[in-house]
């Protein structure tokens, strides 16, 4: 039992962060710590795209994928090691996410020879980027649901429908959509995958607003919106099976961050500089047992996250226990800002540069309860826990088998 | 990397789930829970004889000289079986302590002795309700003598020989005692879990000779509480999974509105919930196995994080076990509040979870500082 990289993965290590050293300086490790639901804007997406260009040119970029569609051919431990270095240093967000873990994935696995070849050496390079068009006001976690309407025109779809959250459409050249092509057909089987032009005629863009006041999705329009045949991806009623195969890329990446937000340390550092019951919080009994509590919470992810390592270091597949880290992690972050703000009593209402203390738990407080949402409601992984995990039975199905148009629908808003 | 026990290691889990699958059934569990004996003397002989007492143990005591990984293994699958033999007592903490701080004649005694399943060791401190501190040991050791009463111990009125924590001067020393001398009085004391009994012992100027330096009592019994709270960690682990099973197996054959009641989220979610607790206990064990057997600097962090989550984890699966049951969970015949006494019992040994989550904190503002 070690965790040392193998003689392979030192080496190879040692590559990355020399070409890194040479490329990027590390971080400054007081800088504020940036939110993933929160905005990529203007400047970050043209140096996000200058720090892709430049990992094309030296051979950096989208390691897994195979060389011919403008990857390494690496294999996923190196990416791994890669991914780890990369984030000691000081660069732009990435934008490419989406694209190059889960949308790439999909072509390679659904795409025709020339879909191949148009769109994925341009998605490694950076030079145009791509986002993810399934959820909509009315399917989330039930996404099969969606109504968002694509009819046959001759040589094109025609699209009509509304889809929601979806990071990076302001910045995108292509998006992936599900639409629903047949009403009539049963829920899962009437939905056609279709890869779209972002600037086509009849799309809009609007960001959402989020109730931390940061945007960092959009909700979509299409209103008479073309595309070609030739953009459709996978067959005409196939495109249930098609987004399962991006899906299961999204969650094999979600699984990749366990831990990470404010640390222990932070919450220690909170609680040694304010008062409870006239002394230090920190002297405090109920206090250093919810951090106790916390830090073992905190420590179970990150060894959690070490095995799945350990399997890909070993060739095998990370076990199902990966699945847990975004269900506990998100959890536990909300936990975590009340607990924070809480230390700060009065004071923990007082927002960013106002504040007494940490803006940090307020921020925390503010934005996890999106990231227990995003990618998979806490409710969604606990069926997918109990139900691919545990093998327990799944939901009975009202809707099964009846066509879609007979399904019935509620009015949320 | 690889963060995971070896081949060899897993076949030796699975060489000991079988033996105590075949030897420690729970209906063999009951028998020693209903009866007088305390421990399963079959089975003490049957795990020494497979060599599990010595597993950690250098050879030239008797042992095989493996290291803990070896033993946690051994330790998760004593968890699963609820195996009614004082393991912990005698291996994680007696036969630790002298291997630890032991003259070559004690060794030589002791660990032989442990290893053949001869001898059964217990570790005695504790004297009065409340939290061990320093001030709370009344028991006094001096001209080779000790005096003083130690209880609850757990396997007390079992074991042959006891580590005991006493006064010595102005400090405290730990000395080691024959429980079958003379000079002691043992008796067994009503407790949640008669496969983990628990005794009065008291010392009337029993014959005692010291384990490690004098006035070093206090110390050694933190660090051999602290490696001993790794493995105990894997038996509560151990424990969490095998209650997860039963309660898997019961849901999912339970029917009620036409359907396994394993069916309805208000199960499922909870048995996911539960799951995810086990796999952050598995993890924090594992950290801290390897922190135990490498001797690394975050020792005393990882083993209050293990025993802390994986007694928690514990303790809230058996408590789940009872509800997701029903009435049949609450009857004597079923087997869960065997699971619910074992859960509690681990959980207030070697300190409650309370005091390790105390130990842990204690430990991070060191190190934040």
């Amino acid at each position: 039992m070690d965790f040392n990289d193998s003689p392979e993965e030192a080496a190879y290590r040692a590559k990355v962060r020399k070409w890194l050293d040479a490329n990027a300086s590390l971080k400054d490790p007081n800088a504020p710590k940036t939110n993933m639901l929160d905005e990529a804007e203007g400047d970050l997406v043209t140096k996000a795209k200058a720090w892709q260009a430049r990992k094309t040119e030296e051979g950096w970029a989208c390691l897994r994928w195979p060389k011919e569609f403008g990857g390494q051919d690496a294999t996923t431990m190196e990416s791994v090691i890669f991914g780890q270095e990369e984030a000691r240093y000081d660069l732009p967000p990435s934008i490419y996410g989406i694209g190059h873990g889960m949308l790439g994935p999909t072509i390679m696995a659904h795409g025709t020879a020339e879909q191949k070849e148009r769109f994925l050496p341009a998605m490694a390079k950076g030079d145009e980027i791509w986002c993810q068009l399934f959820s909509e006001p009315d399917a989330g976690s039930d996404l099969a649901g969606l109504k968002t309407s694509a009819v046959r025109d001759g040589d094109d779809w025609i699209l009509n429908g509304q889809k929601i959250w979806t990071t990076g459409a302001q910045y995108s050249k292509w998006g992936m959509l599900v639409a629903r092509s047949d009403t009539n057909a049963a829920k899962h089987a009437g939905l056609t995958y279709f890869i779209v032009d972002m600037e086509a005629p009849g799309i809009e863009i609007r960001p959402i607003k989020q109730m931390n006041g940061a945007s960092g999705f959009n909700e979509v329009f299409f209103t008479d919106v073309r595309t070609p045949d030739s953009n459709r991806l996978g067959a005409e009623g196939d495109g249930w099976r098609v987004a399962i195969t991006t899906l299961m890329n999204e969650r094999s990446s979600i699984g990749g961050s366990m831990g990470g937000g404010a640390g222990i340390k932070d919450l220690i550092k909170q609680a040694g500089e304010v008062e409870l019951n006239g002394r230090p919080a920190i002297e405090d009994g109920g206090v250093r047992r919810k951090i106790a509590n916390f830090a073992v919470r905190r420590s179970g992810l990150k060894y959690t996250g070490q095995r799945g390592l350990s399997a890909l270091s070993q060739g095998q597949t990370p076990g199902p226990e990966a699945s847990i880290g975004k269900l506990v992690a998100a959890i536990m972050g909300l936990e975590m800002g009340a607990f924070g703000m809480e230390l700060q009593g009065a004071a923990g209402v007082l927002s960013g540069d106002d504040s007494l203390g940490d803006s940090t738990w307020q921020n925390h407080y503010m934005s996890m309860p999106g990231l227990r949402l995003a990618g998979g409601t806490d409710e969604i992984l606990r069926n997918i826990i109990s139900e691919r995990v545990l093998g327990m039975p799944g939901e009975p199905r009202v809707d099964k088998g009846k066509p879609f148009k007979d399904i019935p629908t509620g009015v949320t808003r | 990397m690889n963060f995971d026990f070896s081949e060899e290691q897993k076949l030796l889990q699975k060489t000991a789930k079988d033996y105590l699958a075949e030897q420690s059934s729970l209906a063999h569990v009951r028998e020693i829970f209903e009866g007088d004996a305390g421990y399963s003397e079959k089975l003490w002989k049957g795990v020494a004889e497979l060599g599990w007492l010595g597993v950690a143990i250098p050879e030239e005591y008797g042992g095989a000289g493996y290291g803990y990984l070896e033993l946690a293994m051994i330790a998760e699958e004593i968890g699963q079986a609820l195996a009614p033999i004082p393991f912990g007592s005698t291996v994680y903490l007696a036969a630790e302590a002298i291997s630890r701080e032991g003259s070559d004649a004690q060794k030589t005694k002791f660990l032989t002795g442990i290893a053949s399943g001869d001898l059964i060791g217990t570790f005695a401190t504790t004297e009065k309700a409340g939290t061990l501190t320093e001030k709370s040991i009344q028991s006094t050791f001096a001209d080779g003598k000790l005096s003083g009463t130690k209880v609850p111990v757990a396997d007390g009125d079992i074991a042959n020989f006891a580590i005991v924590l006493a006064k010595e001067g102005d400090g405290l020393s730990l000395v080691v005692v024959d429980l079958e001398g003379k000079g002691v009085k043992r008796t067994r004391l009503d407790s949640l879990d008669a496969t983990r009994p628990h005794a009065r012992i008291e010392f009337d100027g029993a014959p005692a000779e010291r384990l490690g330096a004098e006035g070093a009592g206090w110390s050694i019994t933190q660090d051999v509480q602290t490696r001993a709270a790794v493995l105990m960690a894997f038996e509560q682990l151990g424990g969490a999974d095998r209650a997860f099973q039963i309660t898997f197996d019961f849901v999912m054959n339970r029917y009620a509105f036409g359907r396994p009641i394993g069916s309805f989220q208000a199960i499922k979610h909870r048995m996911a919930d539960l799951y995810a607790d086990r796999e952050l206990a598995r993890s924090n064990c594992f950290w801290a196995a390897w922190a135990l057997e490498n001797d690394d600097e975050e020792l005393a962090v990882a083993a209050a994080s293990a025993k802390i989550s994986a007694g928690d984890a514990f303790e809230k699966m058996v408590i789940d076990m009872i509800q997701m049951h029903g009435g049949v969970g609450y009857t004597w015949e079923y087997d869960c509040h065997l699971f619910y006494r074992r859960a509690k019992v681990l959980a207030h040994t070697l300190g409650t979870t309370d005091e390790w989550r105390e130990k842990l904190i204690t430990q991070l503002i060191e190190k934040a500082a």
